[in-house]
């Protein structure tokens, strides 16, 4: 049996470690590894609560607002902060936007490659590319011309011998199935979306000083002023610059992302029965100005899609049997208000070949749910909403599964779970014109009210409580806990996506939802693990945040 | 094969000469020198080959890398294809475990002494360096043999030229920054949370240009970008002046645009360029967005209360000045 090591896992977020064992030209099983911890929760102890979502933001640069709204989000729940509609709405434009963004990245950037051959692009004849594309799309980049000047652009590149960051990867590799007419498009678009995600991440720039790490998010709402009468707040001016971008941004999921999803899809529809998991779980997010939820939470058990149970963070309990980590109570669960944070590394001392996956093998811990490994993400949260008949949801996965011609079962994969990512854009894409438009509409109520002002003093909080933040962020659900003592951070918890879904073995010796899904995936070249990188990357790992799982006490 | 120069892949790439001199011009700029020093720059680019960039992650959140994804004179996709040959980066790279590694390895080995290394993220010492490692090398054994040979090395971000978030108290991995492991080589420090891109391309054009690195400050950050503080170029610097603060978050000030020092800027004590270049192509940068500067490019930031007025802070208790600040520096480095 040949035992198989990815690492660095790279077109990640962080540090990843894949294990696995292939035989018969199948993985057998797989460990997926944190390699990295930064122990942020030890350092947001003792912080101001309002600090912390500067810190927390911290945790991940890629989906770089999520920790902050999680952050602010548990202590406005623990001090009893009510933010105004204007920071709700600022709050949704910034999470949709960034949605957007995050998966557009994604799929190019970051999952592409394990589909789209580049090298095979240089054989393409452009005329078929330019006829391939307009059969699909509208998008105005489809001449022959252009599509030649990207194919020459490409070959002039790779006649340098530089191949920088394109060398030494996979290309031709029997798993790529796409014609070399559909692969020029895919580099052409992934060029595209380059320029893309710089543009439409103007919004947050606006709304949030900058990107990455935009600093806005304030405790009891948001710190950049809504004044139409004034030229140094948010005014009818920064409606149409936002409305701009946020037009660009839907053309080009519309034009290019699903189309391309589409077009891509078609020729791995095998991948349709590889990689797939059994449960899920969302929390929901995106509320209205009555506080319901536009994507709605949930937890789906054995692929039930019939019985969609309510989410309640109080059956959350984490396990560190093979996490390095231990707990002063032995090898028990805990929820993360009675967490602990000793670490202790166990593993074998660097420079090392292979871990030791019998005894604890990464920093992050096993979350689970009731006991079981749960899913999160764009796929749970299309599980979730489909599952409750969601007219928006019902209607674009539909769409998606008629053209590829499969069944809602297609969904538990690799491919659902790729599909479900551009889903998701396509209706995120829409919202956040709808929240611009929102917007416009309370300054014309000339409503500037930005903050719960009246709860900033500490010396307003009660001398001890806890709360919690949940945000289902691009990558899945998302838990911030917090608890305060005389103003002060006593506990700060991160319950993150990527300890979901990137979870080592619990107690029971369960696997993680990556290491499940890793199973029985097909191996062409157990050197050259394209195939396992697919599912990995289905699952947009971003492990700086993953690690965080470490809980803090004041003892 | 020889290789091309970075002008004539800018060219392959479609880029006009007219824009091609707008972007030496717009490196100038940033860099402060004066319009007298565009031909040079323009003269490096046309003759100068693609330099090779190894890119290295540690203790991160790939918020520096997402900012290199914002570049856009040249844009991301010129930097990446035609201005630095950018032989290794996790993130955006397509290989993956061996044939990741094995792509570093070759271009240090093929570029030996004329690569430059590019660091982001804090690099953990404490129980053997465990708290990181890559392919199962501790991360302060990598740095140690990938910089052996560099020619020089650019820390990118707050994490990598100071120890950042993960080095903020208690620290619990032992985070450091580059300097504190690499002594024999130049190292340059453009700190930020994240980084502003600009302050990147600037750098690597004037190494380019002049064949080394820009004149720098005591925490070893290019004078051009960290020369000056936020305070004296900033937009609101007269309400400062006129005592006129903002109170509380969108109040009649705060719609109006007024100084932030007393919701708790760090302007006054952070040597940066954001009101000048600002960030995202110009946008925006977080006092012209109604936020507190929060002093992302001083060692030990993170130490500060974000909110809580300098004087009443305790880590600047004693700050009153840029001569406090640099004092403040030194101590820092020393400990
Ligand atoms: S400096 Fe800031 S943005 Fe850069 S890696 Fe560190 S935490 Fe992330
Ligand atoms: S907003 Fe900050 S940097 Fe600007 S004048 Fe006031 S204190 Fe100085």
């Amino acid at each position: 049996m040949a035992r198989l090591v990815i690492d660095p896992v790279t077109r990640i977020e962080g540090h990843l470690r894949v294990e696995a064992t292939v035989n018969g030209g199948k993985v057998k099983d797989a460990w997926s590894s944190c390699t990295m911890w930064r122990g942020m929760e030890i350092v947001l102890r003792g912080k101001d609560p309002r600090d912390a979502w500067a810190y927390a933001q911290r945790a991940c640069g890629v989906c770089t607002t999520v920790h902050a709204i999680a952050s602010v989000r548990a202590v406005e729940d623990a001090i009893g902060a009510k933010i105004p509609d204007n920071a709700r709405i600022l709050r949704n434009i910034i999470m949709a936007n960034q949605n957007v963004q995050d998966h557009i990245i994604h799929f190019y950037h970051l999952h592409a490659l394990d589909w789209v051959d580049v090298v095979s692009a240089l054989k393409a004849d452009p005329v078929k590319t330019s006829e391939l594309a307009k059969s699909i799309s509208s998008w105005p980049k489809n001449s022959a011309t252009y599509f030649k000047a990207v194919q020459d652009k490409v070959k002039a590149f790779v006649e340098s011998g530089q191949l920088g960051i394109f060398s030494n990867a996979y290309w031709g590799h029997p798993a790529y199935k796409l014609p070399p007419e559909a692969n020029l498009m895919a580099v052409a678009h992934y060029l595209e979306a380059l320029d893309v995600q710089r543009e439409i991440i103007k919004i947050q720039a606006l709304l949030g000083a900058k990107n990455p790490h935009p600093q806005t998010f304030v405790v009891g709402g948001q710190s950049t002023p809504v004044d139409p009468e004034s030229q140094n707040a948010l005014n009818a001016d920064s409606i149409a610059f936002m409305l701009k971008y946020a037009d660009m941004a839907l053309e080009f999921v519309e034009k290019v992302y699903i189309p391309d999803l589409l077009a891509v899809a078609s020729f791995y529809k095998e991948w349709a029965g590889i990689g797939g998991f059994n449960n899920f779980l969302a929390c929901g997010d995106w509320p209205d100005a009555n506080g319901k939820m536009y994507l709605p939470g949930g937890v789906i058990k054995n692929k039930n899609l019939a019985k969609i149970e309510p989410l309640d963070h109080k059956k959350f309990k984490e396990y560190i049997t093979h996490s390095w980590y231990k707990y002063s109570k032995g090898d028990v669960g805990l929820h993360p208000w009675e967490g602990e944070t000793t670490p202790n590394y166990t593993g074998p001392k660097p420079p090392y070949e292979y871990l030791n996956v019998e005894g604890k093998y990464s920093w992050g811990k096993a979350i689970r749910y009731e006991d079981l490994p749960m899913e999160v993400g764009p796929l749970a949260r299309m599980l979730v909403a489909y599952g409750l008949g969601h007219k928006d949801v019902k209607e674009v996965v539909d769409m998606v599964l008629k053209k590829l011609g499969v069944g809602p079962e297609a969904l538990f994969s690799t491919l659902g779970r790729t599909a479900a990512r551009g889903i998701e854009t396509l209706l995120m894409a829409r919202k956040t014109k709808d929240y611009i438009l929102e917007l416009a509409q309370n300054m014309k109520k000339a409503d500037t009210k930005i903050a719960d002002t009246d709860k900033w003093d500490p010396k307003t909080w009660p001398k001890e409580c806890k709360g919690v933040g949940l945000h289902d962020a691009p990558r899945g659900c998302l838990a911030h806990f917090v608890v305060i003592k005389d103003g002060k951070i006593a506990n700060y918890q991160m319950v993150v996506p990527s300890t979901w879904n990137l979870s080592p073995r619990d107690h029971k010796g369960q696997r993680g939802p990556v290491e499940e899904a890793l199973v029985g995936t097909p191996v062409a070249d157990s050197k050259l693990p394209l195939e396992l990188l697919r599912t990995i990357h289905s699952y947009d790992p971003c492990m700086a945040c993953g690690m965080h799982m470490i809980e803090v006490r004041e003892e | 094969m020889e290789r091309e120069t970075i002008y004539e892949g800018l060219v392959r790439k479609g880029v006009s000469r007219r824009d091609f001199l707008k972007f030496c011009a717009s490196t100038a700029a940033v860099l402060g020198l004066s319009s007298s020093f565009v031909p040079k720059i323009a003269e490096a680019m046309e003759k100068k080959q693609k330099p090779v960039v190894v890119w290295l992650e540690y203790q991160d959140c790939a918020g520096c890398s997402e900012s290199i994804l914002r570049a856009s004179k040249p844009t991301i996709g010129q930097i990446v294809l035609d201005v630095v040959s950018l032989e290794y980066h996790e993130t955006i790279m397509a290989a993956a475990g061996h044939q990741a590694e094995k792509s570093l390895h070759d271009a240090i080995k093929n570029y030996k002494g004329k690569y430059l290394v590019v660091v982001e993220g804090a690099i953990p010492l404490k129980d053997g360096g465990v708290y990181c490692t890559i392919g199962g090398k501790s991360a302060v054994d990598l740095i140690k043999e990938i910089c052996k040979d560099a020619m020089a090395v650019i820390a990118v971000g707050n994490c990598a030229c100071f120890g950042g978030v993960p080095a903020a108290k208690p620290n619990p991995t032992g985070a450091v920054g580059v300097m504190d492991i690499i002594k024999d080589k130049p190292v340059i420090n453009l700190p930020g949370c994240p980084l502003n891109v600009e302050n990147f391309t600037a750098t690597v054009v004037y190494f380019l240009t002049f064949g080394k690195l820009p004149a720098v400050d005591k925490l070893k950050r290019p004078l051009f970008a960290y020369g000056k503080l936020i305070h004296d170029n900033c937009e609101r610097r007269g309400h400062f002046d006129a005592s006129e603060y903002v109170k509380a978050w969108g109040d009649k000030g705060h719609r109006q645009g007024w100084c932030l020092f007393q919701m708790g800027c760090k302007g006054p004590f952070t040597n940066h360029n954001c009101p000048t270049i600002r960030w995202n192509e110009g946008v925006s940068w977080p006092v012209m967005a109604g936020h507190p500067c929060i002093g992302c490019s001083e060692p030990k930031f993170w130490d500060n209360n974000l909110y809580a007025e300098a004087e009443k802070n305790s880590f600047y208790a004693k700050a009153v000045g840029l001569a406090a600040m640099a004092g403040i520096a030194n101590k820092v480095k020393t400990e």
